[in-house]
């Protein structure tokens, strides 16, 4: 029996006050799959993360996670719900002021009954795990953009979430770092089996690990796409999808 | 919900069973080791193994460790696939480690030396600022500075109208004070109303300009020190250099320029709101009449205590305006060095105010100013 759809959005509208950004959102990101929003720059697609990681309430429709309606929720039990989460920021939201140990330690000691040793061993695991073994004494400062990326997927990681968020993952990076981070996304998806959900507009990730892809048009505020990306190039008649998915030229 | 078990089944092979949840008693590897010491051919194996954590490939990757440092090696790869994979990732990060090294202990020799280094290159810095804002305003003066027009209007309106609220306020209650105290010692001499003379050369001289001084490093240095220093970690200064946009014509000159010219204006307001202070205590509890605080206040204050005053604000001005910009203009690159940044601005600037005044305290007395 499949695992019930971790994440049901329902007629989502996100706004701005009275400035509405998106409206009418509904889709399900599958249990195990990589659940790919993609769009134009500007087009609301880290505004739409903002409220799936709870950061922000949308202004009508139901967000399911885990089953539960997120914003129905008391502060506590979205506070349980989003332990279950992980999430890479943008410019990974790295404390400066700790070292990459204990940014990673630092929600195991909040939320785990773990022992000083035990969580040392999770950190250096979890370095491991992102190719960053040895770096743990380090500040974020002292890393350069690709490895602060994986230092943060390493702490997104600490608590074993069951869905990973990332927001634009390759930005800033260059392209073999960018690869490099995909090919790890994906490696740790399928040993973890977790869920994926990656806000991006690079169409090398798109085509590398998504399963699953939605596209924002900010030009009718809605989505007007769901599916495969390869096959969504193939089949698609909505020209600006055509013409974004299509800009890096034709893909076989 | 089994629990969590590692335990040798035959000769050569630990089992793993159960749900090994970070919320749940488990084996350590310790624990594992003690019962059976490494072996050649010895192996992992999975059966009926449940949830599972992070607490499980830290535990195994601990005893595959153990075994490597005793010389063997612990095959892991009838395990299922998705740990196999995960202790595969970290064993393979674990070659190419890169250990920060703790730097070597110092000697009090060594520490008195990197002081002095440290002391001598902020020096350096502070001498170099100073140097280049100095070219800046002489560009200034011969019409070659890029300073906009519109951001030294903006800087004045914040550095003098916004911060009259909270300068009538301190003001106000410092000339109240400053009666008050005075007040008893001059009742016991039947000299009231000489609390006019009190409050009038205090304030013009000294107390004014120290408090609008204080307030403004409070104030707006700091907010200078913040300004510039998020505009370095943002990468906004450098967005500059490599423009050729020198940041001490286009950022420090429109502030420091607007500090120095409304230091001295805050300051004459704050003497004359702080005479008003004064003035409500001399009627209050005094009983003294407006007109006699008054005619008492300008007999003997003198127009040379108003100068006095003038100076130190203007050189008070100058301080907090090199303080903000010059701490917001070293500041790091990373959150942190903005808040020690505002920190060192408003610390610096009590430090130089404190410094100035003495001096000009000592050279006004020697020159019987």
């Amino acid at each position: 029996m499949p695992s019930p759809a971790p994440i049901v959005a329902s007629n989502l509208t996100l706004a701005y006050d009275d400035r509405v950004i998106m409206r009418d959102l509904s889709f399900q990101v599958e249990a195990g799959s990589v659940f790919i929003i993609m769009g134009p720059s500007g087009c609301g697609k880290s505004t739409l993360l903002r409220h799936l990681i709870g950061l922000q309430e949308p202004a009508s429709g139901t967000y399911q996670l885990f089953g539960k309606d997120f914003w129905k929720q008391t502060p506590d039990e979205q506070a349980q719900l989003m332990k279950r989460v992980g999430i890479l920021y943008q410019r990974c939201g790295l404390w400066s002021s700790m070292t990459i140990a204990q940014n990673i330690a630092l929600p195991l000691q909040q939320y785990t009954t773990l022992s000083q040793r035990e969580i040392q061993a999770l950190c250096e695991y979890k370095l491991s795990l992102v190719g960053l073994g040895g770096y743990g004494n380090f500040y974020p400062s002292e890393l350069s953009g690709g490895m602060q990326k994986r230092a943060g997927l390493a702490r997104a990681m600490a608590l074993d979430p069951e869905i990973l968020f990332f927001d634009e993952p390759s930005s800033g990076l260059d392209p073999v770092s960018a690869n490099r981070l995909d090919e790890l996304m994906l490696q740790l998806q399928k040993s973890l089996n977790s869920t994926l959900v990656v806000v991006t507009h690079d169409l090398d990730s798109i085509f590398t690990i998504g399963t699953t892809a939605i596209f924002l048009d900010p030009a009718t505020k809605s989505m007007t796409a769901q599916g495969n990306p390869r096959e969504l190039l193939r089949s698609t008649e909505d020209p600006s999808l055509r013409e974004f998915l299509s800009r890096g030229g034709i893909r076989k | 919900m089994p629990p969590a078990t590692a335990q040798f089944q035959a000769p050569n092979q630990l089992l793993v069973c159960g749900d090994w949840l970070r919320n749940q008693p488990r084996p350590s590897a310790s624990q594992i080791l003690e019962n059976h010491p490494p072996q050649a051919g010895d192996c992992l194996v999975a059966s009926e193994l449940g949830q599972w954590d992070s607490t499980l490939p830290i535990t195994l990757l601990e005893l595959i460790l153990a075994y490597r440092k005793a010389g063997f090696d612990l095959d892991y790869r009838q395990l299922p696939e998705g740990l196999v994979k995960l202790l595969n990732l970290s064993l393979d990060s674990r070659r190419n480690t890169s250990q920060k090294q703790p730097p070597p202990p110092l000697t009090l020799l060594n520490q008195a030396g990197y002081f002095g280094i440290h002391v001598s290159e902020i020096l350096f810095r502070i001498v170099d600022f100073v140097g280049e804002l100095t070219l800046a305003i002489a560009r200034m003066f011969i019409g070659q500075s890029r300073m906009r027009l519109a951001d030294w209007l903006e800087k004045l309106v914040v550095c003098g109208p916004r911060a009259l609220p909270i300068i009538s306020l301190i003001s106000f209650l410092m000339g109240v004070i400053l009666a008050f105290i005075g007040a008893i010692p001059l009742k016991w001499f039947q000299a009231e109303m000489y609390v006019a003379s009190l409050v009038g050369i205090g304030m013009l001289r000294l107390m004014g300009p120290v408090m609008v001084g204080i307030v403004m490093a409070g104030r707006t240095s700091s907010a200078y020190a913040a300004e510039l220093g998020t505009m370095q970690v943002n990468e906004e200064l450098d967005a500059m250099r490599t423009l050729g946009i020198p940041a001490m014509d286009f950022l420090v000159l429109p502030r420091f320029l607007a500090m120095c010219l409304m230091m001295p204006m805050l300051g004459i307001f704050a003497d004359l709101i702080s005479i008003l202070g004064g003035l409500v205590v001399a009627v209050v509890y005094l009983h003294l009449s407006p007109l006699s605080y008054f005619s008492v206040l300008t007999q003997t204050t003198r127009v040379s205590d108003l100068l006095v005053g003038l100076f130190t604000c203007a050189v008070l001005g100058i301080l907090d305006g090199i303080c903000g910009c010059y701490q917001g203009l070293n500041c790091g690159r990373d959150a942190e060095s903005v808040g020690r940044a505002t920190t060192s601005a408003v610390i610096s600037c009590i430090v130089c105010i404190v410094i100035a005044v003495s001096l000009i305290t000592v050279l006004s007395v020697v020159l019987k100013i």
